[in-house]
């Protein structure tokens, strides 16, 4: 079939199977990469993108499905080139390890976080439980979230007069983090996690 | 949905009624809605009888969550989410928005569907017990007219109902149960999210002045299809709702249900749950 798509805001037209797999599409007919497959099955939501604004598997989307329709991946998830708050929020919190699930938790927390399919009283912990990360690092993870759903919080909020203290600007270089954690007394299960990274990098 | 499925033949009918045509063609279709199920079937290399109806373009006239006059009525295409987001359904139903909310996750609850997960009832289906407890009836629709199928009748034999190959199943509709009954739904799972379940147990009761005045109770994942635990309905119908009541409720729904061992749990612990779950239900307010 001919399909005709709108990816990242950008026109495509490709003659795929009906049946052919969203994913399958966007890796292969659209060498868009940064979509990932993990099971296959719709129950790790490594392939996590948006389509038509709500969040789906994208190996359970078939493409006759996606015909005329709007799609977002983690491809369009930085602005003009430079990573978004969201992706430099991951980079700080170091929430990544192996990094297969990334693309599909940075997709699936950037719909939480736009809030229009969010469930009354949902949160950042069950929005994301069809993401799995294989290396654990949920606590990272939902911090990086977390601490980008704050501002839009406060934004919805009427004005409050209290002036709020004002910190400087922390830099979010892996170095700057290091040094934070080195200052602050981490939890064992932080630090434990922090050696492991390292051990496995220097691998 | 690798290689094979470059062969499958898709038909996209544009309206209800152009569905129901090609159901009537004498071939087996198999009709689609968000794909969760059937995707999983092709990726894991399951080959389809027949060409597949995606059912997408159906959704203007099949998606919807009504709560009016008394009357529950879901459009076949209602996504569990739907279920999920419906103020009127939560306040109403609230056993039936709990559920939707357990169905895999965001992801999936943003594509399956209301009628995908009673078509392919499956006997840990998480809606179905409700639809049972609830007392609702699935429209199927033909080119020769609607029929009613209740849901006491639908579940005919594992992971198959009463639907002829030329009928689309269009909606459910029930009763809204008295703003006084007590509802309840809980699933049992390894996890919260993603997690088939164990056991599920849906339960609406009405009580008048402590004495039960109905009851209906409804289980998943204890049989081959989903089931209403009769003789446990009938002990308690008309009695006085005490402590006594309800721990022989819970044994006659153990001597009543048979679960089997496999891969997601083993048959004690099935019995156990599902009569925990039945006292929690009854346990007096």
């Amino acid at each position: 079939m001919n399909l005709s798509l709108r990816v990242n805001g950008r026109e495509y037209a490709v003659d795929v199977p009906p049946m052919k797999r969203l994913l399958d599409v966007l890796r292969e007919d659209l060498r868009l990469t940064g979509t990932k497959e993990g099971c296959g099955e719709g129950e790790c939501g490594a392939c996590s993108v948006l389509l038509d604004g709500e969040l789906v598997n994208s190996c359970l989307v078939p493409a006759v499905q996606a015909d005329g329709a709007e799609i977002s991946t983690v491809e369009g998830l930085s602005e003009k080139g430079a990573l978004s708050p969201l992706q430099r929020s991951f980079l700080k919190h170091n929430a990544a390890q192996c990094g297969v699930c990334s693309p599909g938790m940075l997709v699936a927390a950037r719909w939480f976080l736009d809030g229009e399919g969010r469930l009354p009283g949902e949160s950042a912990r069950e929005a994301l439980a069809g993401n799995i990360c294989r290396c654990t690092g949920y606590a990272a993870i939902l911090d990086a979230v977390s601490e980008q759903e704050k501002p839009a919080r406060r934004a919805r909020r009427p004005a409050k007069p209290k002036p709020m203290p004002k910190k400087p600007a922390r830099r979010s270089t892996r170095r700057a983090v290091a040094a934070r954690q080195a200052r602050k007394p981490a939890t064992a299960r932080r630090s434990v996690n922090a050696t492991s990274r390292k051990s496995r990098r220097s691998r | 949905m690798r290689g094979l499925l470059s062969h499958l033949e898709v038909g996209v009918p544009a309206t209800v009624e152009e569905a129901v045509t090609c159901l009537g063609d004498g071939r087996t279709w198999l009709p689609m809605a968000g794909a969760t199920d059937v995707g999983v079937w092709l990726n894991a290399g399951r080959d389809l009888a027949g060409p597949v109806l995606s059912l997408h373009r159906l959704r203007p006239e099949l998606r919807y969550v009504s709560v009016e006059n008394d009357r529950l009525r879901v459009g076949a295409l209602a996504t569990f989410r739907d279920l999920a987001r419906s103020e009127g359904l939560r306040a109403r139903v609230p056993m039936l928005a709990e559920a939707a909310r357990t169905i895999g996750a965001a992801a999936i609850q943003n594509r399956a569907t209301v009628g995908g997960n009673i078509a392919n009832a499956s006997p840990a289906g998480d809606s179905l017990p409700v639809w049972l407890a609830l007392g609702a009836t699935v429209e199927l629709r033909s080119a020769a007219g609607v029929r009613r199928v209740p849901f006491d009748t639908l579940f005919v034999e594992y992971r198959r109902i009463d639907r002829r190959p030329d009928e689309l199943l269009t909606a459910v509709q029930a009763p809204l149960p008295p703003g006084r009954a007590r509802q309840y739904f809980r699933k049992v799972g390894t996890r919260r999210a993603q997690a088939i379940s164990k056991v599920v147990l849906a339960g609406l009761l009405e009580t008048d002045r402590g004495r039960v005045r109905s009851v209906r109770i409804a289980l998943g994942s204890v049989a081959p299809v989903p089931v209403r635990a009769r003789r446990t309905e009938a002990l308690l119908t008309g009695a006085k709702l005490d402590a006594a009541l309800v721990r022989e409720a819970a044994n006659t729904l153990r001597a009543e249900i048979r679960p089997i061992d496999d891969v997601r749990s083993t048959a004690a612990y099935r019995l156990s749950v599902a009569g925990n779950l039945l006292a929690e239900f009854l346990a007096p307010a």
